[in-house]
């Protein structure tokens, strides 16, 4: 009884989700776009099977520029929130320029990070690092800010110092601004290094992608895309329930809002 | 000690100003141990501040803050300070709450939980350990804020308007809840309230803090037999102290 309403929220996403199959079915099927241009779902599925293998093998190495690319990105992200949260000279000095590296297309550089560092791992994760880094950095600062100003003085009238009100009261405060911006970069780390290995590599789904490519092979185009777009919302779903681990009390706070 | 009784809290001359503008001006309040007084004012007398300057938050600019003779002005974790709002953290649970100040007086969770765990049942708290703030009714985390200030300190608690958030119901359970509390554990109480009726009830003595800079501008005892029940609030012995208080306010 108690799913329903999380069951029934979901119903109209998984209709239009169903009606959009159905309609690409039709146009392909049909013969309204040739076949050679738009591949069917069905064939879609065959690839995705036929594949499987090569799929899996990619995905992973995909997936651990991702993984290690996000990583770095959230470390450097709390190095630097933090420090710029302590600091008010170090905010004004880095705040102008994190919003202009964002303005940078994430295009226009991996060719760059490919000439300095090779076609190896590194100019991926690099790449994942600089575009994940940024959401999550914006988040924390704006989680710190929230902070609610009375709460840091009943700790200080405890006799809390500087670190005891982070530890207590700020970072805790922080934790769930940091995970919404922890789901946008999760989001963006499967692209961003699907993009880096397009433009150099020897392995990973964006490599595989440039082969099919060239082979004009639409329907494993397709059974690409999607394995990215699954891996991506894997992963969003993990950083989804590590903020339900990290931060049990939002349960109850929703429940109360609801009422 | 040789017969002389050192107040349990004693303000001596606290002055304080912001930019130019005195706040509060010479202000003197003495406390004897297990009293409880209460500090009537129109806003904008500079109660936060004599507060703040009470707790430690600020230094004042003259002046000096004594808890049991040991001079504490400009040390804030001395003087227990319960804030307008519960402020329970939303992300501990209520036992990790209510110890929060002793672990900010460096002991290791466990122990402080475990010095808090026995008064769980004196605050009404019992069943709630595990739970968190969002899980509380108003009046639970309110004496769950009592609790939490109470544990951090050595017997005096400032307390800033701490039941006017409650329903009128809830007040005179957490009234009379309260007053047994304070005696049980001998509480030095100093708390703020707008609401008269509520000071006639439950204080030993009512200081009025009126003026720009804020002064004590009056003190009245309250010298009614204790409890203090429904007869009392209709009695004419409560109009006559409204009343004085009332005329005190206006002058």
């Amino acid at each position: 009884m108690k799913k329903s309403p999380s069951i029934t929220s979901k119903l109209p996403a998984a209709g239009a989700l169903t009606a959009l199959v159905l309609l690409w079915l039709a146009v392909s099927e049909g013969g309204i776009v040739p076949a050679f241009l738009l591949p069917s779902p069905v064939e879609v599925v065959q690839a995705l099977v036929s594949d499987a293998p090569i799929l899996w093998e990619n995905a992973l190495v995909t997936l651990a520029e991702a993984a290690w690319g996000l990583g770095i990105g959230i470390l450097a992200a709390l190095v630097l929130a933090t420090l710029m949260h302590r600091a008010r000279v170090l905010y004004r000095a880095f705040y102008p320029l994190l919003v202009i590296t964002q303005t940078i297309p994430t295009i226009a550089i991996a060719p760059l990070l490919v000439l300095w560092m090779g076609f190896g791992m590194a100019p991926k994760v690099t790449l994942v690092a600089l575009t994940t880094f940024f959401p999550v950095t914006v988040s924390l600062l704006e989680g710190y800010a929230s902070t609610d100003r009375a709460a840091a003085d009943l700790l200080r009238s405890m006799g809390a110092g500087r670190w005891q009100i982070f530890r207590h009261l700020e970072f805790p405060s922080a934790l769930s601004h940091f995970f919404s911006g922890l789901r946008v970069s999760a989001s963006y780390a499967v692209v961003g290094a699907v993009i880096s290995e397009w433009l150099g590599g020897f392995e990973g789904l964006g490599v595989y992608m440039t082969r099919v490519k060239k082979a004009y092979a639409f329907d494993k185009m397709f059974a690409v895309i999607i394995v990215i777009v699954v891996v991506s919302l894997l992963l969003m779903a993990l950083v989804t329930v590590l903020r339900r681990k990290a931060c049990p009390w939002e349960a109850f706070e929703k429940i109360e809002r609801n009422d | 000690m040789s017969g002389v009784t050192v107040p349990a809290l004693w303000a001596e001359g606290v002055t304080k100003s912001y930019g130019g503008r005195t706040i509060i001006q010479d202000i003197s309040l003495s406390l004897e141990k297990g009293e409880l007084v209460c500090l009537l004012g129109v806003s904008g007398a500079g109660k936060t501040t004599l507060f703040h300057s009470l707790s430690g938050l600020e230094r004042p600019d003259s002046g000096r803050v004594l808890l049991e003779g040991e001079d504490v002005t400009g040390h804030p974790g001395k003087i227990s300070y319960m804030l307008q709002k519960d402020l329970l953290l939303p992300h501990k649970r209520v036992a990790d709450n209510v110890a929060l100040p002793l672990v900010i007086q460096g002991k290791s969770a466990r122990e402080a939980r475990a010095e808090a765990l026995p008064y769980f049942k004196q605050f009404g708290l019992e069943g709630t350990e595990g739970k968190y703030p969002a899980q509380l009714s108003g009046g639970m985390r309110q004496r769950a804020a009592l609790l939490r200030t109470f544990l951090g300190s050595r017997g005096v608690v400032l307390l800033d308007e701490p039941f006017s958030a409650l329903d009128a119901l809830t007040k005179r359970e957490i009234h009379k809840w309260y007053l047994g509390v304070m005696e049980q554990l001998r509480l030095t109480t100093l708390f703020v309230t707008h609401d008269i009726d509520e000071a006639v009830l439950l204080s030993d003595r009512v200081c009025i803090l009126a003026g720009q800079p804020g002064r004590i501008a009056a003190e009245l005892p309250i010298r009614s037999q204790r409890p203090r029940g429904m007869e009392f609030a209709l009695s004419e012995e409560f109009l006559a102290y409204k009343k004085e208080i009332l005329n005190l306010l206006e002058a």
